[in-house]
């Protein structure tokens, strides 16, 4: 790790005076990500200004009758926060599918949305990538690539998105709301991952000079017909190789509404419109997920390890859709995927 | 975001190595050794600590930053490098070595400590980040030569062999049961799987915080 100036902010304001003043700062709050990428040398900030104090840590309704979530508010905390539980249960479960009760507990939602890929070539920094060192090249296109993207990639990077967290909210169209040194702005989720490109580098639409302050839920949270399903390595504490959030409205067999959002797929949470729309006004079958599964995986690229994503994914957008029509979610500690 | 600083990196990264190489060899100290170099000084004895903490409180000056931080009970005022994670300031300043090192990178929590009662990853905490909280660490859990209920639990059922990641998973497993949400087996397992125990001792150590869970 190298050396590096560390302050604290005391308010939004005074943060974003600061990071204005220090091009090569970077906030700080949770620390999960950025202190695990400072040790290996990838993030090499010279100044940490710790935002872990601003007060930013509430949950409130909205007058729209949504939430909004304060950018500190702890990943454990806002899991188990009645609310969330009871009004947009899929946030809750994939909050609970992602790392480990000690990182959920210093984790910040804010900092959830701008974690960084676990590409294993973004973290060595004796490979090239051009995610960490722009034009270095991707040695993942290529290489051992069995944890990549197969939907949306670029010939620059082939990275996924590791949150769970920003799958369900991609379900919920959440809205993001930064402050910047010309003011607030809101950012619709849609819009705040981006794909690679030929700019690997930039991960999200954030500018460097602004705060990620709240999230916003709107009202509609699913919390009848919903599911949170995760495919991974192990049972518990691994990244997805791919994973579906739902959100379902039914009028008895009948689909009425429709979302759906894939992780582990691509590098940002992966809706296709097309494929809603293919879900919606049809009976809740495996007939109809499928065909939904395929409009959204027919532009679908394997990399040679990673290839078997594409059935995997085919099979978990079903099964994910029929759990949340059969209102069975997935449960976070008993496994067995009904 | 960061291509201000992408034309030094590898420079800086094969500097850094070689520094601590030619250090190594030379007997003189690595960077790394100087950056834990640190003044412990317990409030008690601190004369004017409290007013340097408090002109020094927001701002790193000449690379140290003041930081009051008590643990298991103990009040210490440190100057430390702002680099320093909470892990090595226990281990290496306090020289409260109960608290292990596993991987360093917050994937097997072994490093497990409370921080004002909750469970974290002390290797991924920056110390400066939590002046003022209060630490709890495996050293603080037994209460007047009495073993908390979670040690003697991990006694009684053998819930360890080499027993490196066991302070890690006592100190998870006293913030599992704090937090209350873990009722069945499983759910023990899914809010423990953030400790690693590579001898493999699960299944005893999920019996050694049901017995521990039934006296709380």
């Amino acid at each position: 790790m190298i050396s590096f100036e560390y302050s604290r902010a005391s308010d939004v304001a005074e943060a974003v005076r600061q990071i204005n003043a220090s091009p090569t700062a970077k906030f700080v709050a949770g620390g999960t990500n950025l202190v695990d990428l400072m040790k290996m040398d990838v993030e090499r900030p010279q100044r940490l200004i710790d935002i872990s104090r601003l007060p930013l840590e509430k949950v409130e309704e909205t007058a729209e009758g949504g939430l909004r979530i304060g950018a500190l508010v702890r990943n454990s905390d806002l899991a188990y926060h009645p609310m969330v539980e009871q009004r947009y249960p899929v946030l809750s479960s994939a909050l609970l599918a992602g790392a480990s009760q000690q990182l959920r507990n210093m984790a910040s939602a804010g900092g959830n949305l701008l974690q960084r890929t676990r590409c294993p070539y973004f973290y060595d920094i004796a490979t090239p990538c051009n995610k960490r060192e722009p034009g270095s090249g991707c040695s993942a296109i290529g290489g051992l690539n069995r944890m990549n993207a197969i939907l949306g990639t670029s010939d620059t990077c082939i990275a996924v998105h590791p949150s769970d967290m920003c799958v369900a909210l991609a379900v919920l169209e959440a809205k993001v709301h930064v402050t910047g040194p010309r003011g607030e702005r809101v950012i619709a989720f849609a819009d705040f991952h981006r794909l690679p490109g030929d700019a690997p580098h930039r991960d999200t639409n954030l500018n460097a000079d602004e705060l990620l302050t709240s999230i916003e839920l709107p009202p509609r949270g699913f919390a009848t017909n919903y599911t949170y399903l995760k495919i991974r390595d192990r049972l518990s504490y691994a990244f997805a190789l791919v994973s579906v959030a739902v959100g379902l409205e039914l009028d008895g067999g009948t689909i009425r509404d429709a979302r759906f959002a894939l992780g582990g797929v691509a590098h940002k949470p992966w809706r296709n419109a097309q494929a809603e729309a293919a879900l919606r006004g049809r009976p809740a079958s495996d007939t109809t997920f499928a065909q939904a599964a395929d409009l959204v995986l027919r532009e679908a690229k394997g990399f040679g390890h990673n290839t078997f994503k594409i059935d995997l994914a085919r099979r978990a957008i079903v099964r994910g859709l029929s759990q949340a029509a059969r209102a069975t979610p997935q449960s976070q500690s008993n496994k067995k995927i009904a | 975001m960061h291509l201000a600083g992408q034309g030094q990196r590898k420079d800086m990264y094969v500097t850094d190595l070689e520094s601590d190489a030619r250090s190594r060899y030379s007997g003189q100290p690595t960077r790394r050794e100087v950056a834990t170099v640190a003044a412990v000084v317990p409030i008690a004895m601190g004369m004017s600590s409290g007013a340097m903490a408090q002109s020094q409180r927001s701002e790193s000056v000449g690379g140290s930053i003041s930081v009051d931080l008590t643990v298991n009970g103990t009040r210490h005022a440190l100057t430390l490098d702002p680099r320093s994670t909470l892990l090595d300031v226990l281990r290496e300043h306090l020289d409260l070595t109960g608290t292990k090192k596993g991987c360093d990178q917050g994937q097997c929590g072994a490093c497990t400590v409370l921080v004002d009662g909750r469970r974290v990853v002390s290797c991924l905490t920056l110390a400066v980040m939590k002046d003022g909280a209060s630490i709890t660490t495996i050293e603080g859990l037994a209460k007047d030569g009495t073993l908390h209920p979670l040690q003697q639990a991990f006694i009684d059922h053998d819930a360890l062999q080499c027993g490196y990641c066991t302070p890690g998973q006592i100190c998870s497993a006293a913030g599992l049961i704090a937090e209350g949400k873990a009722k069945t087996a499983a759910e023990i397992r899914e809010l423990m799987s953030g400790n690693i125990c590579r001898c493999g001792a699960y299944s005893n150590i999920v019996a050694a915080i049901q017995q521990a869970m039934g006296q709380s």
